[in-house]
């Protein structure tokens, strides 16, 4: 049945969902807007950042301790990866990036498998945030779903800061706009891009350490996300952080309530069989039609990213 | 270089000896493997031709249209999909879901396989009208993420297996030829992707073909010039779309199961690397790429389990250092486009 308690439980659901998804998005769309490069392995660095989570809070017990090491883990990797190879991809064509960055996913799954083996990892919550809270009556809600939900708009408000009212936050702006000039003015760009890529590898870390104790984690986790992260980039349009928030938000809105609510309005609808295989056919194609008809409204997105 | 002093440097020239050569071998291929008394090479040959097919596919958008679709997977699984739902039908001799009447499905080839290409082109035809309104990087996400629309989607649906796929447990028939033996079904592959070579070159060479090559170097020229660069692009889409369908039916047969890991954007990874890895811009090309690819697979997978560890970094160092694929090396230039 809907009731007022369900649908306040689903909304916040869609929003935990879309804060995830908007921690994924800040950094592939900073990646493509600054650099203009598209990213798949940003799903592997998700992975990277769930698995060494997982394996040092088990190791040490300490739930931050594993936060930190993820984007520890992330970071340097992103910025190997950016050092070693994505930087000479800058200038080439987006069909280049695309198979390059694929080798790269070909190539952290199959390592992820090596390290930590086929099976998948499941973790617990950290205790601190094991209980639920009751902010309606009779609704009680995990507290961390709402730890995920306030740390990704903390997140959201620090790169808001970040690029609006700081140093390097200018450069990135200013370099996303007039490459050249910036490099002119004696900036030294190569190193802004790495530091740019390892910001957007942090925040992918960040958001598989957090997933670690909601979802399993496994081989193949990062692609799962990185397609919805895609739907979220080209919705909000790419290169707009701004963007990427407001698409998050919209696409885990409509794939939680799809999921919630079609089923039981189905149901009203058709007989429960059928019911049940059209709510499930149709919650899981809603986001792609959802951008679909963003994309007929506004072919570019529902932002414009800087320097565009 | 070594190669040349023997067949002369003219680039024609060296593409018809390749063309010859590369004939040659794959009618030779049923010869060498009873000659060897390895039947199975028989099975893996078919399975390059049929990923030759969808690679030439997507080729004529990517090569020549300077369209990136990343959701090639979508065309080649509603093709398998057509396939696998009809036999299953008719097998089970139930009515077909979602549809008025009671048709049980078919296992003639003459029905499945035009019908799966008609299907494969409508969808491309939809995906297309959408995606093509956008360019770029947004092109290359869209296809993907229509792609996965459909992956899930076929995920949801457990009347056709779900996540599972479908068992065909009867080939498809052909009057008066066998598809259970490996040399006709062989020959078909061959036949059909020769047909499709011969089909393209004319298509690529026409004035269409022309018009599709200068939207890839000028779209803006071409507008300005008056074509109408949308229509263009969409027709070449939708063809490109029912050859990979096509290539899906084939492939249902080949190996007599249909999954939605067909669709899955992996898969269409897979048929890109193949263009690129054997030159794209080049009908030939994408011929050579699958065979590459699906050989280093079946090399590397005998060598160790882990052999995606190899494959990933080769890819990168490919991108990165030999952009002309291997059509380049052997031909000694680029792509036709230059």
């Amino acid at each position: 049945m809907l009731t007022i308690e369900l649908f306040f439980e689903q909304s916040l659901n869609g929003l935990q969902q879309g804060v995830m998804l908007f921690l994924m998005a800040a950094g592939l769309t900073l990646v493509f807007g600054i650099m203009h490069l598209i990213n798949l392995a940003h799903g592997s660095l998700y992975m990277i950042g769930a698995y060494v989570a997982a394996s040092v809070t088990q190791a040490s017990d300490s739930f931050t301790l594993g936060i930190l090491a993820a984007l520890v883990a992330a970071g340097l990797t992103g910025m190997l990866l950016e050092f070693s190879a994505l930087r000479r991809l800058y200038n080439r064509d987006h069909l280049d990036q695309v198979l390059a960055t694929f080798g790269m996913i070909l190539f952290f799954n199959e390592l992820v498998k090596i390290l930590w083996g086929p099976q998948a990892l499941f973790l617990s919550t950290p205790e601190f945030l094991s209980g639920t809270l009751e902010f309606i009556p009779g609704a009680p809600y995990p507290s961390y779903r709402l730890f995920i939900i306030g740390a990704g708009l903390v997140v959201a408000l620090l790169l808001r800061h970040l690029i609006i009212h700081t140093r390097v936050g200018m450069l990135i702006r200013a370099g996303a706009t007039h490459r050249e000039m910036v490099g002119a003015l004696g900036v030294n760009i190569d190193e802004l891009y790495t530091i740019v890529f390892g910001l957007g590898a942090m925040l992918a870390g960040l958001a598989g350490a957090l997933a670690g104790p909601m979802l399993a984690v496994e081989v193949g986790m990062g692609e799962k996300i990185l397609i919805l992260t895609f739907v979220v980039i080209i919705i909000g349009g790419i290169g707009s952080v701004r963007g990427a928030l407001v698409g998050a938000l919209l696409v885990g809105m409509v794939d939680t309530y799809g999921r919630a609510f079609l089923p039981t309005i189905m149901r009203e609808l058709l007989d429960p069989a059928s019911a049940d295989t059209v709510a499930a056919s149709m919650s899981s194609v809603a986001i792609y039609v959802l951008m679909a008809v963003v994309l007929i409204w506004k072919p570019r997105g529902l932002f414009q990213a800087y320097g565009s | 270089m070594f190669l040349s002093k023997i067949i002369g440097s003219d680039a024609s020239f060296r593409t018809k000896i390749v063309t010859l050569l590369g004939l040659l071998i794959l009618f030779a291929v049923p010869l060498l493997a009873n000659l060897f008394n390895e039947p199975f090479l028989v099975d893996i040959a078919s399975r390059i031709l049929i990923y030759a097919l969808v690679a030439v596919s997507l080729d004529l958008i990517l090569g020549y249209g300077g369209m990136v679709s990343f959701g090639h997977g979508a065309f080649l699984g509603l093709g398998a999909y057509v396939v696998g739902i009809l036999t299953h039908h008719s097998y089970e001799g139930t009515a077909v879901a979602f549809l008025p009447g009671d048709w049980q499905g078919t296992t003639q080839a003459f029905v499945q396989w035009p019908l799966a290409m008609i299907l494969s082109g409508l969808l491309a035809l939809i995906i297309g009208a959408l995606s093509l309104r956008t360019s770029g990087v947004y092109f290359i996400m869209i296809t993907l993420a229509f792609a996965q629309m459909l992956y899930f989607f076929m995920i949801s649906i457990p009347t056709y297996g779900g996540e599972d796929g479908l068992n065909i447990w009867e080939r498809s028939e052909i009057p008066l030829l066998d598809l259970y033996d490996a040399k006709s079904f062989y020959f078909i592959c061959l036949v059909l992707l020769l047909l499709c070579l011969w089909c393209c070159s004319r298509i690529v060479k026409s004035r269409f073909g022309m018009v599709l090559r200068g939207c890839r170097q000028n779209e803006v020229r071409m507008k300005a010039l008056g074509y109408p660069v949308y229509r263009y692009k969409l027709m070449a889409f939708v063809l490109s779309g029912m050859i990979a369908g096509l290539a899906g039916a084939l492939l249902a047969n080949h190996t007599e199961f249909v999954g939605p890991g067909l669709m899955h954007w992996t898969r269409s990874g897979e048929i890109m690397i193949m263009v690129i890895l054997g030159g794209m811009g080049s009908l030939i090309g994408p011929v050579l790429g699958s065979a590459t690819l699906l050989m280093m697979e079946e090399v590397l997978a005998g060598l160790t389990e882990h052999w995606m560890i190899f494959l990933g970094p080769m890819l990168v160092l490919i991108v990165l250092f030999a952009r002309k694929g291997l059509y380049g090396l052997l031909i000694g230039k680029g792509t036709d486009n230059g």
